[in-house]
């Protein structure tokens, strides 16, 4: 049966001995390979819940009266938009699970990613062969931040508009040209035209998707092409490559990891409230509420915007860096430009541009290490200064003075971090050399006592 | 010494003069008042402005605070009864915001002082809401437009520069209308003129909906958006999904 | 017929659990032990998920259940879950895991290298003036691309920043509530804060809503330019904070001032810029550069609020041009 089918494609394609070779790749047998994988089985979820979503979404600004199901909002005043994702949340039967898991696999995506990164980076996996490939993967990781904003501020609730004026506020602090730039996306000043959702629904469902599986049909290409790097052990050098077939080893594996991923995010979508935008209300641009916060992969953001004391760089009449330039511009495109120049960065400072398939552990290379938690360590520390305000209400720490606190920790601590790290990993590897030399004493020894009698 | 003379001079001249006014639940309210709130308040309500030292007192932190208390003439039972119900007074440290904390007086010590705050100068009395007659959507639409911007739209409380304004779940209708017609601390005072009765009852009405709001996504988190979901993305989504990486990627016992 | 009655023994001794008969080509997966539990762990778990699955028909089905959204996601992200244990369990335990070496892939391809670099090379021997070309193509592409790119300049009034300025108010424009009534000086106390927007306007135009707030007449401190701006102690702000254009709806109100932690204040919830009404809105603290816009105000014959002009500067977040010029109507 299956050599009937067989037979049919490869005299249709000749695709046979492509696909014969496809079956016997070799998967590197460690767990955190794993990582890469459950960002696109997220991205599938995202696909599939997001084109259901779209089946019932209207992206138009015009205001109607709401006379739905949903109590507290009869006789309000809202955007369609809004209105639409009322009815998805309320109405539509399995509506409110599909909208909860595809905001929930939208966080997971994000999130995993982010792990993905972090192994990629402290194992050195981004060096040469494969820097078109890490390119490729932060480029990704970008452009999903921005998806992920996209969506969920097309639902016009009351949190993600506050969030959308003060992207407005961001892009308008870029100096000489932000007024321009946001006159041309927004169509004029905030709130802008009608035109301004639309163009936010063609990005977020047809235009970054797009892009996003072109880059990641890149991405898995050319990791393909060259191989998945692997941990050094007895059998795995640079030349050879140990690992599980494709078929059938790994494939029930990575299918049983699709299905793990696509069944937390279903629970969670069920069971976890996210995004309830019934409970926040639709957004007017003269409204607010305390504790608006973005969705945590911008987070980082809204610490940086928070930390800057407040002034406007001005020369003369110009005000050449409006403040939130800063926090909310400089910040993102400093971390972004860290991720894209590293690999060049590295090779010109160690020299190093020999061909890499093994991955080193975070101990075997130590400034790499160091410098990756410092830079973690900021932006981390500027992601809490961005909570600052709850764990008051909590905890009762004022404010005022965590900003302060943080003001200084962020450019500290990250420095001790460093340090630390660099004195582990030197400490680490020093222990291992003198493991080794014991084991190789002791044998010695055995050999010798095995000699003498 | 001679402060004290003065004092309780001025008291039974006072007292005097009230003798047929003062109903025994007065009497007791004052001899209430004087032990536990007459050294920051003052003799009759009359406020103490700053500097005067007072040590350890009922109620009080065991240390040297700085007595400053505005006047109590005027305010009537209704921010006798918010204050004290609430325990937001005694004020265990001054300076600090006043926070919900322990009442330290029984229903009948309440009713005294309540009753001679009440006696100190004509003010308005406890608030008698009625939420049954308002409107959840409404309240919602006005609890916005006033409120959402301190204590966050389903109430949980949040920061404004120098004070918290505290999440609304432990308050009654009572004190809810008590709280928006004293504006205590920093919170703006809201009159009949801005928020009629009938307006009122609507606001109260909704705060008593977001005590226990619509959850039917499910599992809550606290009514407060991205921050606590970022943390179950992290805490359980990521932690699960690592663990069932770490199950399928088990290195095998190695062959040589 | 005979073919089909092949199909149907081999489809049946499968069911029945039988192994098939071997091949004559050598098995080119490695051959393992059996594991009779492991096999029956993963039909059972197949099982439950594809009861699960049902489960979620059902729930779907049953308009009367409550808490409908947790059951369906509960059948099916259970469905998934058990269907993944039992493809772990296959993977782990019941195919062949061995590890297979190979080798990498070759680091480059030299000739071939050369090859297409010495084909594109000699593929113009045939110009004479191959930088005069080359210059003529990128110019001609560089051109064209230009000119594909310029409708994205129809997206807005990329050149015109004139709106930025705009605001609906203007001289003698009444300040209304949300509904469209007028607000009276009379209605505007102290320690309240009020919205007030101009009559007939956009409610949602950054430059519309104001927040009203009167002050004793001894604690105001206006400077010289925001002279006359108040009305009987009501001064009026724009609502959008100066730092990233969120809603001012916080107003910071002591009851009593040695125990409160500043003077009235306008605080916005985002990033906490808090603004002094009563010194013409300077920065107290946060992160905003530029003071609040205030908007002078008159009390008319019948005690209702209009503005006495526009604001003292543009309103919303800074921009390059914030400070060249004014607010205009």
């Amino acid at each position: 049966m299956i050599r009937g089918l067989v037979r049919f494609l490869d005299q249709r394609s000749g695709t046979a001995p492509l696909v014969r070779k496809t079956l016997r790749y070799l998967f590197p047998d460690h767990w955190s390979f794993l990582l890469g994988e459950v960002a696109l089985y997220a991205f599938i979820v995202l696909v599939a819940t997001g084109t259901y979503l779209a089946l019932f979404y209207q992206d138009s600004t015009v205001q109607v009266v709401y006379h739905g199901p949903y109590v507290p909002l009869q006789g309000q005043q809202m955007s369609e938009a809004y209105r639409s994702v009322m009815d998805i949340s309320t109405t539509v039967k399995a509506g409110l699970l599909i909208r909860q898991t595809h905001h929930w696999a939208a966080d997971v995506f994000i999130a995993a990613i982010t792990l993905h990164l972090l192994r990629i980076f402290f194992t050195g996996a981004y060096r040469k062969p494969r820097e078109l490939t890490y390119w490729i993967g932060v480029t990704i990781l970008t452009v999903a931040l921005l998806e992920g904003y996209l969506g969920y501020s097309l639902v016009d609730d009351l949190l993600s508009g506050m969030g959308l004026a003060i992207g407005y506020g961001v892009a308008l602090s870029i100096p000489f040209v932000g007024a321009n730039l946001a006159s041309l996306i927004w169509d004029g000043p905030f709130p802008g035209q009608h035109a301004f959702f639309a163009r936010m629904y063609i990005a977020h469902v047809f235009l970054i998707p797009a892009l996003i599986a072109v880059l990641l049909t890149l991405h898995l290409t050319l990791v393909a092409l060259r191989h998945h790097t692997q941990f050094r052990s007895r059998r795995a050098t640079e030349r050879k490559i140990v690992g599980v077939p494709l078929y059938p080893g790994q494939t029930p594996r990575s299918l049983g990891l699709f299905f793990a991923v696509t069944g937390v995010l279903f629970l969670l979508g069920g069971l976890a409230q996210i995004n309830p935008i019934w409970l926040w209300g639709p957004y007017h641009t003269y409204t607010s509420t305390n504790g608006a916060q973005p969705d945590w992969y911008l987070g980082w953001l809204i610490g940086g915007l928070r930390l800057m004391p407040g002034w406007d760089f001005v020369i003369g009449k110009y005000t050449v860096v409006p403040n939130p330039f800063w926090g909310g511009a400089l910040f993102p495109l400093a971390v972004f430009a860290f991720l894209y120049l590293w690999p060049w960065l590295e090779r010109r400072a160690t020299g190093d541009t020999r061909y890499h398939n093994l991955l080193e552990r975070p101990r075997d290379a130590p400034v790499r290490t160091a410098i990756g938690l410092g830079v973690l360590t900021f932006i981390f520390l500027i992601f809490v200064a961005g909570s600052a305000d709850r764990i008051d209400v909590l905890f009762g720490i004022s404010y005022t003075a965590q900003i302060w606190v943080y003001r200084v920790m962020v450019w500290v601590a990250p420095v001790v971090v460093g340090l630390v790290a660099h004195r582990v990993c030197v400490e680490l590897q020093r222990g291992e050399l003198v493991e080794r030399d014991r084991e190789r004493a002791e044998e010695e020894a055995a050999v010798a006592a095995a000699g003498s009698r | 010494m001679k402060r004290a003379l003065l004092t309780v001079t001025a008291c039974a001249l006072a007292c005097a003069a009230n003798a047929e006014a003062a109903s025994p639940l007065v009497v007791q309210g004052k001899s209430l008042y004087g032990r536990y709130c007459l050294s920051c308040h003052g003799a009759n309500g009359s406020g103490v402005a700053p500097s005067r030292k007072i040590g350890a007192g009922p109620g009080r932190a065991q240390q040297q605070q700085n007595a400053v208390a505005p006047t109590l003439r005027g305010v009537g039972a209704l921010a006798a009864d918010f204050y004290l119900r609430t325990g937001y007074m005694p004020l265990q440290k001054l300076g600090l915001q006043p926070r919900r904390s322990r009442v330290l007086f029984t229903q009948e010590q309440l009713g005294a002082l309540t009753a001679y705050v009440a006696s100190l100068g004509p003010g308005p009395p406890v608030p008698t809401p009625h939420p049954e007659r308002g409107s959840v959507a409404t309240g919602l639409h006005l609890f916005t437009d006033h409120c959402a911007g301190c204590h966050q739209v389903v109430a949980e409380g949040g920061y404004v520069t120098g004070a918290v304004p505290p999440p609304i779940e432990d308050d009654s209708s009572t004190q809810i209308a008590e709280a928006v017609r004293i504006g205590p601390y920093v919170m703006p005072r809201f009159t009949t003129k801005a928020i009629s009765n009938r307006q009122l009852d609507s606001i109260i009405a909704y705060v008593q909906y977001a005590k226990h709001p619509d959850d039917r996504g499910g599992w809550a988190l606290g009514h407060l958006g991205p921050v606590p979901e970022g943390l179950v993305t992290w805490l359980i989504a990521a932690a699960a999904l690592v663990c069932v990486c770490m199950v399928i990627g088990k290195r095998l016992a190695s062959r040589g | 017929m005979g073919r089909a009655r092949d199909l149907l023994v081999s489809g049946a001794l499968l069911l029945a659990g039988r192994r098939r008969r071997r091949s004559e080509r050598e098995p080119t997966v490695p051959p393992g032990a059996s594991n009779p539990r492991a096999e029956l762990a993963a039909v059972l778990l197949l099982l439950a998920g594809g009861l699960c699955a049902v489960a979620f028909v059902a729930v779907y089905a049953l308009d009367r259940i409550p808490d409908q959204t947790q059951y369906l996601g509960l059948s099916l992200g259970l469905s998934f879950l058990f269907i993944a244990a039992a493809l772990i369990v296959t993977g782990t335990r019941l195919v062949s895991t061995e590890e297979v070496e190979d080798d990498y892939p070759v680091e480059e391809h030299v000739t071939e290298q050369e090859t297409i670099a010495q084909v594109v090379a000699d593929s113009g021997n045939r110009l004479t003036r191959r930088r005069l070309f080359r210059r003529a193509l990128l110019a001609a592409g560089g051109a064209l691309g230009v000119a594909l790119l310029t409708p994205i300049a129809s997206l807005g009034p990329v050149l015109d920043v004139d709106p930025f300025y705009g605001t609906p108010w203007k001289r003698g424009r009444r300040l209304v509530d949300e509904t469209g009534r007028p607000w009276r000086a009379s209605d505007i106390e102290e320690r309240d804060f009020y919205t007030a927007f101009p009559e007939g306007a956009d409610k949602e135009e950054l430059g519309a809503a104001v927040v009203l707030v009167r002050l004793p007449k001894n604690d105001l401190r206006l400077p010289a330019e925001n002279a006359g701006y108040a009305a009987d102690g009501i001064v009026a702000f724009s609502k959008i904070c100066t730092h990233a254009g969120c809603a001012i709806s916080l107003y910071r109100s002591p009851l009593f001032a040695p125990n409160d932690p500043g003077p009235p204040a306008l605080v916005c919830p985002c990033h906490y810029s808090t603004f002094d009404p009563a010194t013409g809105g300077t920065v107290l603290f946060g992160p905003a550069g530029r003071k609040l816009p205030m908007l002078p105000l008159r009390i008319d014959g019948r005690g209702e609020l209009r503005a006495a002009g526009n604001f003292d500067g543009p309103v919303g977040p800074s921009w390059w041009g914030v400070r060249l010029r004014g607010a205009h109507a």
